[in-house]
């Protein structure tokens, strides 16, 4: 089953008013599950920084969603593809100046203070648009919060905003935190930042380094009869080869983000008891992407660029590197966001004899060694993946007599080399699709990012024509009218090749059968696990 | 008594440079990597606009120059503060403290189960060089001490942890189970058997081959021929003339051994989740984290002089020549 087949999001509608009712049949669902137990989970990595708030990051999410709530979380089948949690609608005005958001009256803080519109007009003002990664960009425009009563937030912005964009955005950048905690405090580095004090069904008990995470469950949660376990606890295992044979020794019950590695998936989904899970990634889509300096020459022309395109054979990339658990990329925007993506773009087939002939006419004639050139080629280590794509591209180029030289280097060093000093001719870069182009998807190919910015267009491309589409789509306020320039984006981005998508994909939870309801959102490993279940 | 506290206070004013040397080494080390703190944490969080990395880069220290840096640095050493982890945000001594008791616990029980179990098979090897037995030890000790550590690792969680169940798979207690005291005790125990096992398995193969031929070079020394000759018993002779005198080379090795555990317990702490020494190296190395770094290395450093010093007095109890030279000086 492949991402696209089961991404069920909403698609494009009007306007939202939006209503908690999709929210209730789940509830009547997860009601029939058995309650209490522990459950344990594999966590590779031990952020520095858990608040959700400043840090909006997978790795952030994974374990402070369960803690702290954002506004509104993906869903299946909310309309617009969301379901309420602080918020129980929010609404934006014609001329994108505000948006409404109406909020829940029955939660409380984890310390018993009551939740208010003061705490969202708090954390959108002094967290989220000073200091969050991605709500620098979202909320850059937010001048006030009014809050006219305790359940009721308007948020004002100077320039139109797109209503579209912040719907989009409100999984990943509203993460709400308790202003009485962090007012008059340097928020930085305020302690409660890694002891985290939320809305959430679960309170965060307990950290110890280098070992494990533990959350208890939150008695007074405003969602009746979640959650349904008593305890979390993420156990740090850094090294992906013990994730899985943890599982098989049953010491741990799940591991989300491909923490068993891809290989190893086919051995131990038969394993008895063990169950492979490719969906809940949905709205998390990780992009394969061919990253090119455009300083070069030889890459400045476009026929060099198509004949890349023509060489890379993106169902070979899917089948045996990614073992099929990915989908093949036709441009920028991702097929399961059915919102944006269109397929009419142009379409490069695998085609080597067209790729030469490209080259042929370009005039880059073969050497007496049968290569044109040489290029540096930098996969990005992040994952399996994109290095060992790093080494398919090496021999797809060498087919079109174009000599790919690899230079592997750790994150740090990777980061410097291709976003600070340019020191690459072709990267191989895994960026993320947030739900809307504008959030980190039109930076990779915008022009003006100053040097340092990683995940962003780097490699020297300026078009004035897509430059002016991007900022255009940025204060559409009309959600037609924007997808539309989205969908003139993705043609131009596909017709000029400032980089070559390849491939997209999600993760794959591995989860022992005892654990119920996996899964269940498009977002559902960073989502609040309020209605997972243990089995005993 | 009075030799040894001259001879630690010798050490200690002599160690000062050598830290010295290390701490700015290994700066100008992970200074010349490519890549920073600010790079490495824009990483893991999927970026960040420009005015963001430059207000990280002010709040880590990144904005000022190497040497000042290193002057800051320095400075605060000497007032024996090791500094702030830009990586976890923490203290740098916190971490230590967290973490070095683990790596010791792990390496001091390797380091003896292999010192113990290596020199033992090495005097049975060596009790009679070019004997079957010693053929079959020599080889087999060889063939372990091929095999990748992280590899044996693996293997020995799959068969006794996922296979079998018998011991646990990963970590260096039972997580959250508010065990204390004895039962504490035997839980850590009963962890650390697959990694120590890991470990020494592999180190034993060395002590093995030192003593064995530090042995077979002592059969032919004339002392040996003439305990021989007096009619000692076969035992005897192994034990109080011909393994003693191996035992030197064997001490030399246990020092040196101990400094190399320090790093080699890396890949098997990654392996079974350990929160020790060697994974908070490679952590800072990824992070960029130079206090952290370097409080890590001068710890070893520091570690590292102890150990010597400590063989140097077995040394000088072992033999009575190299005690007196030193006693001189």
């Amino acid at each position: 089953m492949t991402i696209a087949d089961i991404s069920r999001r909403g698609l494009l509608k009007g306007t939202a008013l939006l209503l908690g009712t999709t929210a209730l049949s789940r509830i009547a669902l997860a009601q029939d599950v058995p309650a209490g137990g522990r459950l344990i989970v594999a966590a590779d990595s031990e952020p520095k920084n858990l608040n959700p708030a400043i840090v909006a990051s997978n790795g952030v999410f994974f374990i402070a969603s369960k803690v702290i709530e954002p506004l509104a979380e993906a869903s299946y089948e909310g309309s617009d593809g969301l379901a309420p949690r602080l918020a129980t609608s929010w609404e934006g005005s014609a001329d994108g100046l505000s948006v409404t958001f109406k909020l829940r009256d029955n939660a409380t803080w984890h310390d018993g203070k009551p939740f208010t519109s003061a705490d969202v007009a708090f954390s959108a003002l002094n967290v989220w648009k000073p200091l969050q990664n991605l709500g620098r960009l979202v909320f850059a425009n937010l001048q006030a919060v009014d809050t006219p009563d305790d359940h009721t937030a308007i948020f004002r912005f100077s320039k139109p905003t797109p209503f579209q964009l912040i719907r989009n955005a409100l999984p990943a950048v509203t993460s709400v935190v308790p202003k009485h905690i962090f007012e008059g405090t340097d928020i930085a580095k305020n302690p409660a930042n890694n002891t985290l004090v939320g809305t959430g069904p679960f309170k965060f008990a307990e950290y110890k380094p280098g070992e494990y995470y533990r959350l208890t469950r939150n008695e007074n949660y405003w969602q009746k009869g979640e959650p349904k376990l008593n305890e979390i606890v993420y156990r740090v295992l850094p090294d992906r080869e013990s994730a899985g044979a943890a599982l098989e020794a049953e010491e741990i019950h799940l591991a989300a983000f491909s923490a068993v590695p891809l290989a190893d998936l086919d051995r131990i989904s038969k394993v008895d008891g063990i169950k492979v899970i490719s969906k809940g990634y949905e709205a998390l889509t990780y992009q394969l992407v061919v990253e090119i300096n455009h300083r070069r020459k030889e890459l400045s022309d476009l026929r060099v660029r198509q004949a890349i395109a023509h060489a890379i054979d993106k169902k070979f990339v899917v089948d045996t590197i990614f073992l099929g658990y990915a989908t093949e990329s036709t441009g920028p925007v991702p097929k399961n966001s059915k919102e944006f993506y269109t397929a009419d773009v142009a379409n490069y087939n695998f085609d080597v004899k067209a790729a030469n002939e490209l080259l042929d006419q370009g005039g880059y004639t073969k050497g007496s060694d049968g290569n044109r050139f040489q290029l540096k080629l930098r996969p990005a280590p992040y994952f399996n993946e994109t290095r060992q794509f790093g080494d398919y591209l090496r021999q797809a180029l060498a087919a079109v007599g174009i000599d790919a030289v690899i230079v592997n280097a750790d994150a740090a060093a990777h980061q410097k080399a291709v976003y600070t000093d340019h020191d690459f001719d072709i990267a191989v870069g895994p960026p993320v699709f947030r739900g809307d182009p504008a959030i980190s998807t039109t930076i990779l190919v915008q022009s003006g990012t100053p040097d340092g910015v990683p995940f962003s267009n780097q490699g020297g491309y300026v078009s004035a024509e897509l430059d002016k589409i991007i900022a255009q789509a940025a204060v559409t306020v009309d959600t037609a009218a924007r997808t539309d320039l989205y969908y003139k984006f993705q043609q131009l981005v596909v017709a000029e090749l400032p980089l070559i998508n390849v491939a997209e994909w999600g993760f794959i939870t591995v989860a022992r059968d005892t654990v119920l309801n996996v899964s269940d959102n498009p977002r559902w490993a960073v989502s609040n696990w309020g209605d997972t279940a243990l089995q005993s | 008594m009075k030799r040894a506290l001259l001879l630690l206070r010798r050490r200690i004013i002599s160690s000062i440079p050598v830290l010295l040397i290390v701490v700015i080494f290994t700066f100008f080390l992970l200074e010349s990597a490519s890549g920073d703190a600010v790079d490495a944490y824009l990483g893991s969080i999927g970026g960040g606009d420009a005015a963001l990395i430059k207000s990280l880069r002010e709040s880590y220290g990144l904005d000022q120059s190497v040497f000042s840096r290193l002057w800051l640095y320095l400075s605060s050493l000497v007032r024996l503060d090791l500094g702030w982890s830009v990586a976890f945000n923490r203290p740098v001594r916190d971490l230590i403290a967290e973490r070095l008791p683990n790596t010791l616990l792990l390496m001091g029980s390797a380091t003896a189960l292999s010192f113990g179990l290596g020199s033992a098979l090495g005097i049975v090897a060596g009790a009679k060089p070019g004997s079957l037995r010693d053929r079959l030890l020599s080889i087999g000790s060889l063939i372990i001490y091929a095999i990748p550590s992280f590899w044996l690792g693996l293997v020995l969680s799959i068969l006794f942890s996922v296979k079998l169940r018998w011991l646990p798979i990963a970590g260096i207690e039972t997580i959250a189970s508010g065990k204390s005291g004895l039962s504490q005790v035997l839980d850590i125990a009963e962890h650390l058997v697959l990694p120590v096992g890991a470990l020494a398995f592999i180190y034993l193969a060395l002590f093995l081959r030192v003593m064995r031929s530090g042995m077979a070079e002592a059969w032919k020394l004339d002392f040996v021929l003439f305990a021989r000759a007096k009619g000692l018993s076969r035992s005897r002779i192994v034990l109080r003339h011909v393994a003693r005198n191996a035992l030197l080379p064997l001490v030399t090795m246990l020092g040196l051994q101990s400094a190399a555990m320090l790093g080699g317990s890396v890949v098997i702490e990654s392996v079974f989740a350990i929160p020790g020494f060697g994974r908070l190296a490679q952590e800072a190395v990824n992070g960029r984290d130079a206090p952290l770094l370097m409080g890590i290395i001068v710890t070893s450093a520091v570690l590292v002089i102890c150990v010597n010093f400590v063989v140097d007095l077995v040394y000088a109890a072992l033999d009575p020549r190299i005690g007196a030279s030193e006693g001189r000086a």
